[in-house]
């Protein structure tokens, strides 16, 4: 039976790809755009740009109050009990970047970080180099046969010699819920500091980083329907004055002299250089229109493609899926084909899905894999996409067999 | 400039194939005559990097000509690489300098093959091909 998007139409792109016979099931990777956001950015620009922070002119006024709206509706959707604990990055992986440069003062030798096995480069690396840098132990938390974080080993790993524990809270190739609450719990017990990547898990369904009580969050813009070049880390108010200044410059400064200069606190202190201002006045219109959607409708419908998604990859022979998924995407690998292979004839056929290691080497090499097909979906997805895939899955798939 | 007989033969089935279909069916054919790499050859330095398969290039120069090697794991990447050997086999150093090869390409309708995003392998092979001639 047919389910369409409610929503399809409120994304131009997805019809233009269409009218380029592209089916777009890689939204895991990056978003369309909802046609709010086109007219933000449009309207910003076209109505006169300004840098934040900085001039007294009305341009200027204009331009820092849009600014400082969206950190209020970035605060909003994320229930963060005051919009200062919002900092604007130039993306996830420098806001993790931005966590792991400026609590490197805390650690002594021997310390302990612990990630998961699962990690995107973006949450691994920054603390791999941290560790590197100041002699302390990566401590690699393994994943039971689903592709969840494995509780009992974890809880046995985390000690009191982890000083933070950094997971994501969605895989971005195994598409599994992280179990987050014991995990944050157990690991503040021991009296570390927790990171969240939120980087797809904001992408479905509303978090409260209330409710989860992790010291930090982060995500990207992009892939929750707003532009590039944006990140936001959360932090409660405490952890957040843990964080020494890192990137230096701007309006991030209090009092500058020749040889010396002192900061300004989270958030402005934490936003050296100009800020991508059209890209943070987009997220701020992104979320308006997400905030409009019917959140449950939106749930459903998501759920139940990724029903469809699972139903039909494991009606075909030879398919093994990564993992349990839960939602937003499968991995899987093909018996006897080569990802590349089936890649390119989906390639070929207009199908968009990415192939390869997902920007996580380790965990496809602990798979033993060299690499995956990954379809991913996002709101404006209907099962005619996922039929597409389907068929040009099958006519690949028969030609190289 | 010649072009080598087999290249004139891919050139020609490839001008003729209709649809995406045809195509792969002929880079598959194409790659099946590719000659095996010993496993020797399958070492770490005939790696190309970049490429999200696994891909050996060797190059080697006699009496002036330049012969060369290529595999892949990966079947329609092995299709590329014959089509790319029949066309480079043989050459002098200058004649490779002045062949260009993504005109090549685009003369067999394979130009979007020649993406440097990095699922694909065919960019970083140019790139490592012309590295190796460069050095010698």
């Amino acid at each position: 039976m047919f389910q369409p998007s409610p929503w399809r139409a409120d994304f131009p792109a997805i019809d233009a790809l269409q009218r380029q016979h592209q089916t777009y099931l890689d939204s895991a990777a990056t978003s369309q755009k909802p046609q709010a956001l086109l007219d933000a950015l449009s309207y910003y620009y076209g109505h006169g740009a300004a840098n934040v922070h900085r001039a007294q002119h009305l341009p200027g006024a204009l331009a820092t109050q849009a600014f400082e709206t969206s950190r209020d509706k970035v605060a909003a959707w994320l229930n963060a009990a005051d919009s200062q604990q919002i900092i604007f990055t130039h993306g996830a992986t420098s806001a993790l970047n931005l966590l792991a440069y400026g609590l490197e003062h805390r650690f002594e030798a021997g310390d302990e970080i612990a990630v998961s096995a699962l990690e995107h480069h973006a949450n691994l690396l920054p603390w791999q180099q941290l560790a590197r840098r100041r002699n302390l132990r990566l401590v690699i938390l393994p994943l039971d046969v689903q592709g969840r974080i494995d509780l009992d080993q974890a809880l046995q790993l985390i000690g009191p010699r982890t000083r933070v524990l950094a997971v994501s809270q969605l895989s971005n190739v195994l598409g599994t819920w992280q179990p987050l609450p014991a995990l944050l719990a157990h690991a503040r017990a021991q009296g570390a500091l927790t990171v969240v990547d939120g980087a797809q898990g904001v992408v479905h369904g509303r978090h409260d980083v209330q409710q989860l009580a992790c010291d930090y969050y982060v995500f990207s813009s992009h892939k929750l329907y707003g532009p590039e070049g944006v990140g936001v880390l959360y932090g409660r108010s405490q952890a957040l004055a843990l964080l020494r200044h890192w990137q230096f410059g701007g309006e991030m400064v209090q009092l500058a002299e020749y040889q010396s200069a002192s900061f300004r606190p989270a958030p402005l202190g934490f936003e050296a250089g100009t800020p991508p201002i059209a890209g943070v006045i987009g997220l701020g219109a992104t979320l308006d229109y997400l905030a409009s959607l019917d959140a449950h409708a939106v749930e459903r419908h998501e759920s139940s493609l990724h029903q469809h998604l699972l139903r039909g990859l494991a009606d075909r022979d030879g398919i093994r899926v990564l993992g349990a998924p839960q939602a937003a995407l499968a991995s899987f690998v093909i018996e006897g084909v080569h990802n590349a292979d089936i890649a390119h004839l989906l390639t070929e056929q207009g199908i968009a899905v990415r192939a390869g290691h997902h920007c996580a080497m380790p965990l496809l090499k602990g798979l033993g894999l060299e690499g995956a097909i990954r379809v991913s979906l996002g709101l404006y997805n209907d099962s005619d996409d996922l039929q597409r895939f389907f068929e040009a899955l099958d006519q690949g798939l028969e030609l190289l067999r | 400039m010649n072009v080598p007989t087999p290249a004139r033969e891919a050139l020609e089935q490839f001008e003729q194939a209709r649809g995406w279909e045809q195509r792969a069916r002929l880079l598959m054919q194409w790659g099946d005559r590719l000659e095996p790499l010993s496993d020797a050859d399958k070492c770490e330095r005939n790696r190309v990097h970049g490429c999200e398969s696994l891909v050996w290039l060797v190059a080697e120069q006699h009496d002036g000509q330049w012969q060369f090697k290529a595999s892949s794991d990966a079947r329609l990447l092995r299709g590329l690489l014959a089509l790319l050997l029949v066309r480079v086999q043989g050459l002098a150093s200058s004649e490779l300098a002045e062949l260009d090869l993504r005109a090549w390409f685009h003369q067999l309708g394979l130009e979007r093959q020649l993406s440097p995003s990095r699922s694909n392998g065919l960019h970083a092979v140019l790139q490592r091909m012309a590295e190796l001639v460069s050095v010698s």
